[in-house]
């Protein structure tokens, strides 16, 4: 086993400790349950059917945009990645992971977007653009069944102890913890929702509110408006520091995207 | 406070705990229950079927993180009732549930709710007098 597969499996049994710490009703690590668990059957149906599920769009748009030249260089993704079923696969898992370039973490829709202006020198993939949700649903769809493994790098443990910081704070004029409902009251009824436990695993996602597919930062952007806080820009570092939590919290936990949400 | 223009309305009103009760009204003004029942059932406003259920069949969405406010009135009084409503972290500083009259101690909240309480001191008032009555 490499070393940063060993790492990843240290940081699972990590990350799996603190989920029980904070939760003293889990007995075991596997008693967290995916967003799609508390879903209808019917919403949980469309997820399981690819063909019933809307979000397949996004990656069939997706696959096309991998092959078609864009910018000035006239290169396609597929140029330099190849087949993405191949080198695409395992990238989802492992995001957000530091960019070298840009000396942050970044989530799997900031990578895309940089690689298409850094390395394409196309126009820049704007945040819930078509574009960038149909080329992460494809690229995040390369990930399926696998563990979500957030990497071992030490350079972003800073970012993720600040994501878990921010999931503990109270915010807003409801003055509400991630923490307080989607670990001290996940399971139970918040007006017509059943809250989740708040895993990344499925996006992005299709949502039957919104109507279209989104990421995870719509979806957290979502839950800070709800609770009447601050909302941060996209790609702004709470954003990402958030997933980055998230992502340790969900260590080990199978990927399911596209995933369908009520 | 000597000084202060006369028309300055204080978003929140100082308020005298006294046990786990706030024995007197916010406004002096009794409250009207009928306009506390659209401000308990609303989703703009008092939010308070997100986290509870209660005997309000015209809302179909009630919440389970809080108790059922069912017979509510006949458990606490009108001055423990509004103490819970004005701010209940007195009581449990962990709780879920939101201060509806305070201000100080929030964090990032969103610009067009900073400075201003969930609920303003009559409509507390309405709150405290609707919850009364919920007595079986
Ligand atoms: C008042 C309770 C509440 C708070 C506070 C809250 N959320 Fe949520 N969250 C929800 C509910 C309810 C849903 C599901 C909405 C739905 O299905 O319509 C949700 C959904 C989510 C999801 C999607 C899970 C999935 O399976 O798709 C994530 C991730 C999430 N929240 C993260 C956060 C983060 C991070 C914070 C803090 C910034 C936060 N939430 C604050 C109630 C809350
Ligand atoms: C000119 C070559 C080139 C093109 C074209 C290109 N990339 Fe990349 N890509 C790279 C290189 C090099 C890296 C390594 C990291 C870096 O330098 O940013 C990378 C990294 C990535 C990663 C992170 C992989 C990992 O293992 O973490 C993803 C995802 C990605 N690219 C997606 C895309 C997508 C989607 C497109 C098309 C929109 C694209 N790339 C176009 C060269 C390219
Ligand atoms: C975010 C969730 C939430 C919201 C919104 C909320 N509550 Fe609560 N409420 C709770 C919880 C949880 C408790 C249990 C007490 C505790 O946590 O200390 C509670 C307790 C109460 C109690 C005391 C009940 C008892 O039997 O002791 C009353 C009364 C009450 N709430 C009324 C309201 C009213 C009225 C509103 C709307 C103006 C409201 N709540 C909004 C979560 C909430």
């Amino acid at each position: 086993m490499s070393r940063v597969a060993a790492g990843a499996r240290v940081l699972a049994l990590v990350a799996a400790t603190v989920v029980l710490a904070a939760s003293p009703a889990c007995v075991q690590s596997d008693a967290r349950r995916p967003g799609s668990a508390t879903m209808s059957p019917q919403t949980r149906a469309m997820q399981r059917d690819d063909a019933q599920n809307p979000a397949m769009l996004w990656v069939a748009d997706g696959e096309a945009l991998w092959s078609r030249a864009a910018g000035p260089a006239g290169r396609a993704c597929a140029d330099c990645h190849g087949d993405a079923r191949a080198s695409m696969r395992g990238v989802a898992a492992r995001h957000p992971a530091y960019d070298e370039a840009s000396r942050r973490p970044v989530d799997l829709g900031q990578r895309i977007a940089a690689c298409r202006q850094r390395h394409q020198q196309a126009g820049p993939l704007a945040p819930e653009s078509h574009e960038r949700l149909a080329l992460e649903a494809y690229v995040a769809l390369q990930s399926r069944g696998m563990a979500v493994a957030p990497p071992a790098d030490p350079r972003l443990d800073a970012h993720r102890e600040r994501g878990r910081a921010l999931f503990h704070q109270r915010i807003g004029q409801l003055d509400l913890a991630c923490a307080q409902c989607h670990d001290a009251n996940a399971g139970k009824r918040l007006g017509g929702s059943t809250i989740p436990e708040a895993h990344p695993t499925g996006y992005p996602i299709y949502r039957l509110e919104w109507q279209s597919a989104g990421s995870l930062q719509r979806r957290l952007r979502g839950c800070m408006g709800g609770v009447r806080a601050e909302v941060p820009p996209y790609d702004a570092p709470d954003l990402v520091d958030l997933a980055l939590h998230l992502a340790s919290r969900a260590a080990g936990m199978i990927v399911d995207a596209p995933g369908v949400r009520p | 406070m000597a000084g202060a223009p006369a028309f300055a309305q204080p978003s929140v009103v100082p308020v005298t705990v006294v046990g786990d009760a706030i024995p007197a009204s916010l406004t002096g003004v009794p409250g009207d229950a009928a306009r506390g029942r659209a401000i308990v059932t609303s989703r703009r406003s008092g939010l308070c079927l997100l986290c509870h259920a209660g005997p309000f069949p015209e809302e179909r969405f009630q919440g389970t993180l809080g108790p059922d406010l069912r017979g509510v009135g006949a458990r606490l009084s009108a001055a423990q009732l509004r103490l819970r409503v004005v701010d209940g972290r007195r009581l449990n500083p962990a709780t879920t549930m939101p201060a509806y009259h305070r201000v100080d101690g929030l964090a990032r909240v969103g610009n067009a709710w900073r400075g201003k309480p969930l609920l303003d001191a009559q409509a507390v008032e309405d709150v405290v007098a609707l919850l009364a009555t919920l007595t079986d």
